[in-house]
């Protein structure tokens, strides 16, 4: 039952999103929808829950509360197969998370072969592809360890584009790195912004929303508080909280 | 002083009870080692999946397992297992103490093989479970390919120890009676040290299980060397009866 999103359609849409871990309510209803081809970057001091919103779009949080679709999937309704729609949405994270013990190039196929099931030199033609895309096709037979922290989470980005998903989530994907290597990821998830993904990036890189994005969203203690262009909400701060967190960020 | 080395280092008693010692004895412990080792392994892993699972009905069983196996003198449950189970009419295994005497060493050695194999899948990053399933692979599948690979190598010293554990438990099977040609090195020892009132047979037998420990002691500090300079989660030397440490480095 893969449902392609078609263009112009709503790709994610949540509804009165609501998470707590244990008495600490982290999102208190969340709304938010976000169209096919558009990228939208999620700012916010640490602790409002941006992380946490993102990880509720593929379920590696479990809402309390509320609807997310992907598509037309409902994520929570009883039934989903959460695989096939993780498959669909390809996630980035801060630590990148490639997988140790195997190479570049494998650590690409395994999920080919497990998930798509692509095997052999199909999987490694996409993989090398993926890798070339990043500019890390003579990285294949590497360990990931070998690999400078740039590299790795560009390693992470070919792995998550090889499963061809319909929407791709970063969580706060170059916060780990040091400073000279941010600007590499950050040009390979602009050039795939540019290509017409659907991304939803958690960030502090307040150039990259204000330049990449479409929509950037304001989040703070659990709840959205403010949506704009980027313009609009880096130029025209409404809420004072905003304005505070700009003044902080900014300066 | 020649009393003393007499009694210990008579090598007319040694060089007599040498060749049963390696062509009978030796035999059997490896044998008996290796068999139990691989119930161990088996039986273990299975065990720790239960203990890690987050079903209450799965893990509770299986800690009350590994609680009362560890918890018990190794004598008392070989006892329990290889004579029990036949005089209790389970005579599964043949007549023979032989196999009942495997199967006590191996069920115990499970319970402490369930608890490295625990510890160390838990000393591997959830990130890695969590990056496994973003890609859309299921549970088993992460667990069996991503997950369970890099714990069992953090764990390579400890179960190494296990295993030197395991030779050395061998010398108790001996109560449950064993045939002439099934007795292990502690019994062959033993005997011939009886029948020749002198205690060189024994020492003899000390000797082949130093053979066999010493070097297998220098391969876990080896191994852990080696696992620790590769940045790598490790959980070190597991004392019998203390929990493991587990030590995180990352690249």
């Amino acid at each position: 039952m893969t449902t392609t999103i078609a263009p112009g359609t709503t790709a994610v849409s949540v509804r009165n999103l609501r998470k707590s871990f244990g008495q600490n309510e982290v999102l208190k209803g969340i709304d938010l929808d976000i169209r096919q081809g558009e990228v939208v970057c999620i700012i916010g001091p640490s602790g409002s829950g941006k992380s946490t919103l993102l990880r509720s779009l593929n379920l590696l949080e479990e809402p309390t509360a509320g609807t997310v679709l992907i598509g037309e999937t409902d994520l929570t309704a009883k039934g989903t197969d959460i695989n096939e729609v993780r498959r669909r949405v390809g996630m980035v994270f801060q630590s990148f998370n490639l997988f140790p013990h195997l190479t570049v190039e494998r650590n690409i196929t395994i999920a080919l072969e497990r998930v798509r099931g692509i095997k052999g030199a199909e999987a490694r033609r996409i993989a090398g592809e993926r890798l070339a895309d990043v500019g890390l096709a003579q990285k294949a037979t590497a360990r990931p360890a070998s690999l400078s922290g740039g590299q790795q989470q560009r390693v992470a980005i070919a792995r998550a584009l090889a499963m061809a998903p319909e929407i791709m989530l970063f969580d706060e994907v170059t916060s780990a790195l040091d400073p000279e290597l941010v600007k590499g990821v950050l040009n390979i998830m602009t050039k795939l912004a540019e290509g017409g993904m659907t991304m939803i990036v958690v960030t502090h890189e307040m150039g990259f929303a204000r330049q990449v994005a479409d929509r950037v969203i304001f989040m703070d203690r659990g709840q959205v508080v403010e949506s704009g262009t980027p313009d609009a909400i880096f130029n025209r701060p409404e809420s004072p909280r905003l304005q505070a967190f700009l003044s902080e960020v900014l300066t | 002083m020649g009393d003393f080395l007499g009694m210990f280092f008579n090598w007319e008693y040694i060089f007599k009870v040498l060749p049963d010692l390696v062509l009978v004895g030796l035999v059997n412990t490896l044998m008996l080692a290796a068999a139990a080792t691989i119930i161990a392994l088996f039986i273990g892993m299975l065990v720790s999946m239960a203990l890690l699972s987050k079903r209450r009905w799965l893990r509770v069983p299986a800690q009350v397992y590994v609680d009362v196996l560890r918890g018990l003198p190794t004598i008392l449950t070989i006892f329990l297992i290889g004579q029990g189970l036949p005089y209790a009419g389970f005579t599964f295994l043949g007549t023979s103490a032989y196999p009942y005497g495997i199967a006590a060493l191996g069920l115990i050695a499970s319970a402490y093989t369930a608890e490295i194999f625990r510890s160390g899948i838990q000393a591997v990053h959830h990130g890695q479970l969590e990056a496994a399933r973003a890609l859309g692979m299921p549970y088993g599948t992460a667990m069996s390919l991503i997950v369970v690979p890099q714990g069992v190598r953090n764990v390579l010293p400890a179960l190494t120890n296990q295993f030197i554990s395991i030779v050395k438990d061998t010398s108790l099977v001996y109560v449950l009676g064993l045939g002439i040609g099934e007795r292990e090195l502690y019994r062959i020892g033993q005997d011939m040290s009886q029948r020749v009132g002198n205690l060189s047979p024994l020492v003899a037998a000390g000797i082949i299980y130093l053979l066999i420990t010493v070097p297998l002691t220098h391969l876990v500090n080896w191994l852990d060397r080696r696992l620790r300079s590769g940045k790598v989660p490790v959980v070190v030397e597991q004392p019998a009866d203390a929990e493991p440490t587990a030590q995180r480095t990352f690249a």
